[in-house]
């Protein structure tokens, strides 16, 4: 396959791929971090993130629209309105999916699955009933399609470098907030032993609300910034949903580098295994990988110190 | 009926609506009468029991409304009810104005067997015009065969089929490929190809077909790789370096659903140029450009039998009655038109035969004739496809296509293509 080509292309197509590589890396991390966070904490699976995800991508699709029709003057920079009112929507309704549903289930973990499965159902009806059943498609700015020409034959998806400075930002804040805020501590310390932190006063089903808000709020995030890259209609949030579990199932439940690492590995593997096989293979191998390593170790890639 | 379009919306009537409707009902008064008088006795035309009475007959629509395919099945609900409403407003079939039962398939292939059951058995449907994926109409197959129904299937579909009890009024493989292979070669100059597509029956039988034609029957032309994703797959960029590097002239892409839009965002956003690379589709039709998004494919081709703009007197008339049932603003794809093609096929054929039973229907169906359809003239083949033209369109920014193309003949439908298997 690579007889008739110089060095210089190969090398181009090398950086090209390892560029690919990272774009998918961060696609990962976007994703799974909001449901790593609320799995770690409360041990609920939220089989309804991808749904929060295309919540956030039709507020950007209603961002869009606004602006074109009410203040065109600043379209180029809806996008960054969009991601705002994206992550306040799905924050907000993730709360309100808390105090409604999850809280009374915390005693039956294997009930909120059952929950949040059914909760995706009806936000994938609701979102049909209401934008139609149709895909929307939602406008970008010119400044963020294309890409930049680094040498002749090198060329950068400016909306993947959205994507992955994105990633490196929320990650950055997820980071800040776990480990150096107030509520951070609270978070580690319900994860660590629910029972002592409640009794040393942390209140923890509020911390637990927060936990879910900010989840779902990332989850808005992401799918937003993901109408650069995909469609957005109602089931759409089933394309992520599969992807997103291995994830952070493969990380380990309670680590947010866990989670990094496993979409490191992850997408590294998927995106080498693509450009030498066909994508399916791809997919069944990386599938094979994880699934081998998981076998060696069960909990996952990093796991915490946990005393139940 | 004015209600029934307005579902989920408001169902107050406009000032406007009211007088249509109040037009129609002075015109009904004088028509029917006409139709009735004509129309031969119950017993005559329905031997079987169908659910036919002396001023009524019954057909279902089967389509998936909820659930991942409601995206793609949408229009052609849409379609069908538009051309029952125009038979009915005509005056019906055999003087019988028609009535639909709509089921919800739920893009569930076993939920369909059970619908389709239902209109079969319990509501005795003279007709069915419904299902959208092979998937679900391999569901619906043997339920039709055994309680002997009649379908009219509006999708272009990959072919290895024929049934006494369907009629596919939409394009089998060969009649949406090859013409559009050799199109691209012949006015191109395309010698090499990549083959793209998603991973399952319709795009790997078409690719197969697509390989064979390219490399025994295109004179020096070859396929430089064949790729498959898995559905609903989001990421394209190892496969868009490949092409990259590997440089076809013609990127031959069937990759479906949400999968298209990563697809073509992703191609446009890696800076490969459509006016300078043909790609050639047979899955992209008005539809998914809505949710692609015409600046991100304009300039791609598509292979189709159909297309909004075409420039017809019948598509003019189509196009407008579409827009007036269900908003100026609603795309109309080759599917969607085929599925308007199975309401009025159904007519000719019981008028031709002189009666609803299914038999005769199925025994009546080669050779009717329906030169009132938007994609302009087509006849019901022997084996119960269409013969109907191959069109080549490019993809324009506001998401409609320029038709560059199109065959001189109709193209004889051939569900089993020897030499292609």
């Amino acid at each position: 396959m690579f007889g008739d080509y110089s060095f210089g292309d190969l090398m181009s197509i090398l950086a090209m791929q390892g560029f690919a590589g990272l774009i998918l890396f961060s696609v990962f991390v976007l994703m799974a971090l909001g449901l790593a966070i609320i799995f770690g904490q409360m041990g609920v699976i939220n089989m309804a993130h991808g749904e929060f995800m295309i919540l956030g991508a039709y507020m950007t699709f209603l961002t869009s629209h606004i602006f074109q029709t009410y203040i065109p003057v600043f379209y180029s920079g809806y996008f960054f309105v969009a991601m705002a009112v994206a992550f306040i929507v799905s924050g907000a309704a993730g709360l309100a999916t808390e105090w409604l549903l999850i809280r009374h289930l915390y005693a039956r973990p294997l009930d909120t699955l059952l929950a949040t499965w059914g909760l995706s159902l009806i936000m994938q009806q609701a979102f049909r009933s209401i934008f139609g059943a149709r895909e929307v498609g939602v406008e970008l700015p010119d400044w963020m399609m294309g890409s930049l020409q680094v040498t002749d034959t090198i060329e950068v998806q400016i909306n993947g470098l959205f994507v992955m400075g994105l990633t490196l930002i929320i990650t950055g804040i997820v980071a800040v907030l776990m480990y150096r805020s107030r509520w951070g501590l609270q978070v580690r310390a319900v994860v660590s032993n629910r029972i002592m932190s409640g009794a040393v006063g942390i209140d923890t089903r509020r911390v637990d609300r927060l936990t879910f808000g900010l989840g779902c709020g990332i989850a808005g995030i992401a799918g937003s910034a993901f109408t650069m890259i995909g469609s957005t209609s109602p089931s759409a949030g089933q394309l992520y949903i599969v992807d997103t579990f291995l994830v952070v199932v493969f990380g380990g439940a309670q680590s947010l580098l866990g989670t990094v690492a496993s979409a490191l590995t992850i997408s590294q593997s998927q995106s080498a295994l693509e450009f030498f096989l066909t994508g399916s293979m791809a997919k069944v191998l990386t599938l094979l990988i994880v699934i081998g390593l998981l076998m060696l170790r069960p909990q996952g890639l990093f796991v915490l110190k946990v005393r139940r | 009926m004015s209600s029934e379009k307005r579902s989920g919306n408001i169902l107050i009537p406009t000032r406007r609506e009211l007088l249509v409707g109040a037009a129609a009902l002075s015109a009904s008064a004088t028509l029917p009468r006409l139709a009735s008088a004509d129309a031969p006795s119950t017993a005559a035309v329905n031997t079987t029991g169908l659910a036919v009475t002396d001023s009524e007959v019954t057909v279902g629509i089967l389509h998936s409304v909820t659930g991942t395919m409601a995206i793609s099945e949408t229009g052609s609900v849409e379609a069908e009810k538009l051309a029952i409403d125009q038979i009915n407003a005509e005056g019906g079939v055999l003087g019988r104005k028609i009535k639909f039962i709509q089921e919800d398939g739920a893009s569930d292939w076993p939920t369909f067997a059970e619908k389709a059951k239902k209109l079969l058995v319990q509501d005795k449907c003279a007709a069915v015009f419904g299902c959208w994926t092979s998937a679900s109409r391999k569901a619906v197959l043997p339920v039709f065969e055994q309680y002997n129904g009649m379908l009219y299937y509006p999708t272009f579909y990959e072919g290895l089929e024929q049934s006494k009890n369907v009629i596919y009024t939409g394009q089998e493989a060969t009649q949406q490929i090859l013409a559009g292979l050799d199109w691209v070669t012949r006015t191109q100059g395309s010698k090499t190809f990549y083959l793209l597509g998603s991973d399952y029956i319709w795009p790997r039988t078409s690719n197969k077909i697509a390989r064979k034609h390219i490399e025994n029957h295109l004179e020096g032309c070859k396929v430089l790789g064949e790729e498959y994703f898995p559905l609903g797959n989001t990421q394209f960029n190892s496969v868009i370096n490949k092409i990259k590097l590997t440089k076809p002239d013609v990127i031959y892409a069937i990759i479906v659903g949400g999968s298209n839009v990563a697809f073509y965002k992703q191609l446009k956003a890696a800076g490969i140029d459509m006016s300078k690379q043909v790609l050639l589709t047979i899955s992209v039709t008005e539809d998914e450009i809505d949710g692609i998004g015409g600046e991100n494919i304009a300039g791609a081709y598509a292979c189709m039998k159909y297309f909004q703009s075409l420039d017809n007197p019948n598509n003019k008339a189509f196009v407008e009655a579409f827009h007036k049932m269900w908003g100026p603003k609603t795309v109309i794809g080759d599917v969607t038109q085929a599925a308007y093609l199975g309401p009025n096929l159904w007519r000719l054929t019981a008028e031709k035969a002189g009666s609803f039973d299914i038999d005769k229907i199925a025994a009546a169906s080669p050779g009717v004739e329906f030169k009132g359809a938007p994609e302009g003239y087509v006849r019901i083949h022997e084996n119960h496809h269409l013969w109907s033209k191959t069109r080549v369109g490019r993809a324009r920014l506001d998401g409609q296509f320029d038709v560059v193309y199109e065959t001189k003949d109709l193209v004889e439908p051939n569900p089993f293509p020897k030499g292609y298997q």
